[in-house]
């Protein structure tokens, strides 16, 4: 089913057919058909007519500039792709680009010739992020709405098909959209189609990774996949578009560097009566049961779009990243529940490297993802397989990344731009978001001076006093209830769930601390995530995400501003973490810091802190 | 004076055709109006290259559907979805192979419907929207995949053996959009404002010049016996065809359904001759046949294909044994049955 990359010796097997085609398009009424085969010998054409195709093909010269047409350094194979921003970042497929290696040479329709490297991959859903190098000044598509696309809209493919733009200007083909949020099953690899945009728009080997228009011009989808059953992988009236909302939500994490996986749920799904979808099975372990989803369940809605079969359930889980919170409703009995649920990652990280030469793309995989990881009917959910997804282990022989063609030449000039790491196709990128997003914690450099404990003191919400001291040998807070404490150190720094319920808010403030007073390297992990929505409502905000001593944290940065919004720590990846939002900032002692902050966990707010004074202790405790 | 004149054409033209026309529809309104209209059918097949599904289109409130006669209504009953995903099980009411026709009734009432007395007919250039099942691509309640071309062609389909195997002999419409792919038989081919041409023709191909033809059989084909089957008083044409007069010339003779055997469709050159279904009780029944049997020889006669068997069956005489070889699994297996005595 996937369009490989194409080879010469194509078979053309058009039937043949082509009578006169009348160049009648837009907005042309059947009166105005009639009118024409009345009137023809007054009329050559109708103005409307020639404006909308001038309208057209202005639209076509616009657009075209963006378009870029990719080869692989090696001069074997290549396909399509898209300039989306002016410092030369570019979409494609991940099956255009696993064949390409990590430096490949892209012609834009200028004529010119430009280097470009990979910058991050989704080999699931089929797509490939990629910069071009040399401008800063590129011309680039707009991002338009995929979810307005509606069947019946006129579209523009764009791109290389056959290898054909010799001189770097794409061909254009057109037709109208045949369905949307279809689902195309995996084809005998991890890469699977959801929510995708059909099309009769010729779709052929070679316009893989290329853009999909809209008649004004907006990047609605990336062209990857056919139906090319009987005509031997030529264009059978039938092509598949990845939408471009979906690849919006993965576009930081592609920009991370990072392979990225996408969502699950932690829990199977099948037909119930009469088109509901009901919870099948469900991990104990996953945070959609800890948030209350049981077997049976109905599910109503999933990320606010209405779910009545399976496929539409998958095509919403398609589109989503690994950890994403996405709100989902269900019916138990005849009560209807809210939840936001964060999604956990579809694969473990070894099925998502890109694999030895050999079997071309990916191993074969079961028909459904989702139940990947899932347990088995009758198997308790504990039986679950330990999950190694993100956490990179040292494999006994790191595979090999195709992305390395020896045959590949790497530009001296860009070298230094690509670097590897477990994980990732090109960490070099992800050092670049890094410092992107703590550029805004600039503003909290003095905390780097301050070595000795500090002591916190204020009240919360309910006007209950409270002390907080954060030290080297440990964390205390003591409220009028009771005194809590998490011991830290050599000997005795087992992290616990401390106060009780809040699924450990004094490791999760030492991590705080930690990132504050020390910075990133103290950390034994840490990377940019991407972006997704805070607790699963409104704009994307950018995350990092730190490890150390077994404790996973998640920074969150306000995209427009850096703005440091909160974190979240875990004790594990089947617990709650502890949430901590920032609410204020102040300067206390000659500081800058949250002076307002909620604590919460699970759904349960434990506290909101009002920071009153700072006291610090001058050296080491 | 020129504008004058187009603007008299145009008010004449709007005249002429009525309201319709003065409602000009966008494609999306179209669209719109026209998929409802439009089912997916699956029923036998699965094996390869018979695909066990197709389009249809109903044509009553009651739940009347016009489809491809194929393999895909073998079965007893086929499964209908309609476009708002709710599915019904369609039982045959009437076909006539000739046309490629077949009628199929769901229980259900208050359907979207085409009528078929509004189906229209249109000219070469004309712009038309194709509508259908293909590629299975539209699960549950997704709507039909909508293809767009223009009319290439108003010509006759002169099937010939050899060339175009095909039942059907008469008008078509030949079109540009890629209409034949699997699944696409029997789903509909309208104007650019939803009025209804005629149905999608089943996958055909030029077996010498390896092409594939996009055809639509015109609605005026095929309201007559549609409307006669609905009716309930529908007699099929006299069989002209040299297939069907060898079925007729061989009336008396024996066929596969004497002994309780059914056999695969009939629908490639040369079909292999595997056995569907073993009616219950029958004489193969009782002979251990089982469905899944590749039938090898007939007798003496090695058989390639289910018409190499039939045309065998046929040369059999009342009384005896018929012995037959099959294969099962990796085994062959010999069974004899009784050949019934055949009254003349």
């Amino acid at each position: 089913m996937v369009p490989p990359l194409p080879t010469a010796g194509f078979g053309i097997l058009h039937f043949a057919f082509c009578t006169l085609h009348f160049a009648l398009f837009g907005k042309l009424t059947c009166s105005f058909a009639l009118l024409c085969l009345v009137s023809s010998s007054l009329h050559a054409a109708d103005p409307a007519v020639l404006k909308a195709q001038a309208e057209r093909i202005a639209v076509v010269d616009r657009v075209a500039t963006t378009v870029v047409a990719i080869f692989a350094a090696s001069g074997q194979g290549g396909g399509s792709g898209v300039l989306i921003s002016p410092d030369g970042y570019a979409l494609s497929n991940y099956h255009v680009t696993s064949g390409s290696g990590d430096f490949m040479k892209c012609g834009l329709n200028d004529g010119n010739l430009y280097d470009a490297v990979i910058v991050g991959i989704d080999p699931t859903g089929d797509v490939a992020l990629l910069k071009l190098l040399g401008r800063d000044d590129f011309p680039h598509a707009t991002f338009g709405d995929s979810d307005q696309v509606q069947v019946g809209d006129w579209t523009f493919a764009m791109g290389n098909p056959f290898l054909l733009a010799t001189d770097f200007s794409p061909t254009v083909t057109y037709g109208i959209v045949s369905g949307v949020h279809r689902y195309q099953y995996p084809a005998g690899t991890i890469l699977e189609y959801t929510d995708c945009i059909q099309v009769d728009t010729s779709i052929n080997p070679g316009n893989s990774g290329g853009p999909l228009f809209n008649a004004a011009g907006e990047l609605i989808g990336i062209n990857g996949r056919g139906s090319f059953d009987k005509r031997g992988r030529v264009n059978s009236g039938a092509g598949y578009a990845i939408s471009i909302n979906q690849i919006k939500f993965f576009l930081d994490q592609l920009k991370s560097g990072r392979i990225v996986d996408h969502a699950t749920l932690g829990a199977t799904v099948r037909s119930g009566d009469d088109r509901t979808v009901v919870v099948d099975n469900i991990l104990e372990s996953s945070d959609a049961y800890r948030r209350g989803l049981r077997e049976g369940d109905e599910i109503v809605s999933f990320a606010g779009r209405p779910i009545g079969s399976v496929n539409q359930f998958k095509n919403v889980l398609g589109i989503y990243p690994k950890g994403w919170t996405l709100p989902l409703v269900y019916r138990r009995d005849t009560q209807k529940q809210e939840l936001y649920v964060q999604m956990r990652g579809l694969h473990r990280a070894s099925e998502l490297m890109p694999k030895q030469p050999g079997p071309p793309r990916g191993k074969p995989k079961p028909e459904e993802p989702e139940k990947k990881d899932e347990p088995e009917k009758g198997e308790s959910p504990d039986g679950e397989k330990p999950k190694d997804a993100e956490e990179p282990k040292r494999p006994s022989a790191p595979p090999m990344n195709p992305h390395d063609s020896p045959a590949a030449e790497i530009p001296e000039a860009y070298k230094h731009l690509l670097e590897k790491k477990d994980g990732y196709i090109n960490y070099y990128f992800n050092k670049l978001e890094q410092d992107r997003v703590l550029a805004g914690m600039a503003s909290f450099d003095s905390w780097k001076t301050v070595a000795g404990r500090w002591k916190l003191t204020g009240k919360t919400s309910t006007d209950a006093a409270f002390t907080l001291t954060l030290a080297d040998n440990g964390i205390g807070l003591s409220l009028p209830d009771s005194p809590y404490f998490q011991s830290l150190g050599e000997n005795d720094g087992d992290a616990i769930d401390e106060p009780a319920g809040t699924g450990g808010l004094l490791i999760a403030l030492h991590q705080m601390r930690l990132l504050l007073t020390k910075g990133r390297e103290i950390f034994s992990d840490f990377y940019y995530l991407g972006s997704e929505p805070l607790d699963g409502q409104g704009d994307l905000v950018d995350v990092l995400i730190s490890r150390k001593d077994g404790i996973e944290t998640r920074w969150y940065f306000r995209k427009s501003d850096h703005a440091w919004l909160g974190f979240d720590s875990s004790l594990g990846s089947d617990v709650d973490p502890a949430e901590v939002r920032f609410l204020d900032f102040g300067t206390l002692n000659g500081q800058l810091m949250p002076t307002k902050f909620l604590a919460r966990s699970g759904e349960k707010e434990f506290a909101v802190f009002t920071v009153e004074t700072l006291d610090l202790a001058a050296g080491a405790n | 004076m020129r504008m004058q004149l187009v603007r008299i054409l145009s008010i004449i033209a709007v005249l002429m055709l009525g309201c319709d026309f003065a409602a000009a529809q966008s494609s999306r309104e179209t669209i719109a109006s026209v998929s409802p209209k439009v089912v997916k059918i699956f029923g036998a097949g699965g094996i390869k290259q018979l695909y066990a599904y197709s389009t249809g289109f109903l044509v009553s409130p009651e739940g009347h559907i016009v489809t491809v006669w194929s393999h895909v209504l073998d079965s007893d009953a086929v499964t209908v979805v309609l476009a708002d995903g709710r599915k019904f099980e369609g039982k045959v009411v009437g076909a006539e192979p000739q046309l490629d026709l077949a009628v199929l009734k769901i229980p259900a009432e208050g359907l979207p419907h085409f009528q078929l007395a509004d189906a229209s007919t249109a000219s070469p250039g004309a712009r038309v929207l194709g509508f259908s099942n293909m590629f299975k691509v539209a699960a549950g309640d997704e709507q039909v995949s909508v293809l767009h071309g223009v009319i290439a062609a108003k010509t006759t389909l002169a099937a010939r053996r050899g060339v175009f195997e095909a039942p059907y002999h008469g008008p078509i419409y030949v079109v540009d959009a890629i209409t034949n792919n699997p699944g696409s038989g029997g789903g509909v081919l309208t104007t650019w404002d939803g009025r209804l041409l005629g149905m999608i023709g089943k996958e055909l191909r030029n077996a010498q010049t390896n092409t594939w033809l996009n055809y639509v059989i015109p609605i005026s084909e095929l309201s007559q016996p549609v409307e006669e089957i609905i009716a309930g008083k529908f007699t099929a044409r006299r069989a002209a065809d040299s297939e069907q007069e060898i079925d007729a010339a061989s009336l008396d003779r024996f066929r596969p359904g004497d002994f309780g055997i059914v056999m695969l469709p009939d629908v490639v050159a040369r079909t292999p001759a595997f056995i569907e279904r073993v009616t219950l009780g029958s004489p193969a029944a009782q002979a251990g046949l089982r469905p899944n049997d590749l039938v090898l020889f007939v007798g003496e006669e090695l058989v390639q294909s289910v018409r190499m068997l039939r045309e065998e069956l046929g040369r059999l005489e009342s009384g005896g044994q018929l012995r037959l070889v099959v294969r099962r699994g990796d085994q062959l297996v010999t069974v004899e049955l009784p050949i019934p005595r055949k009254e003349d």
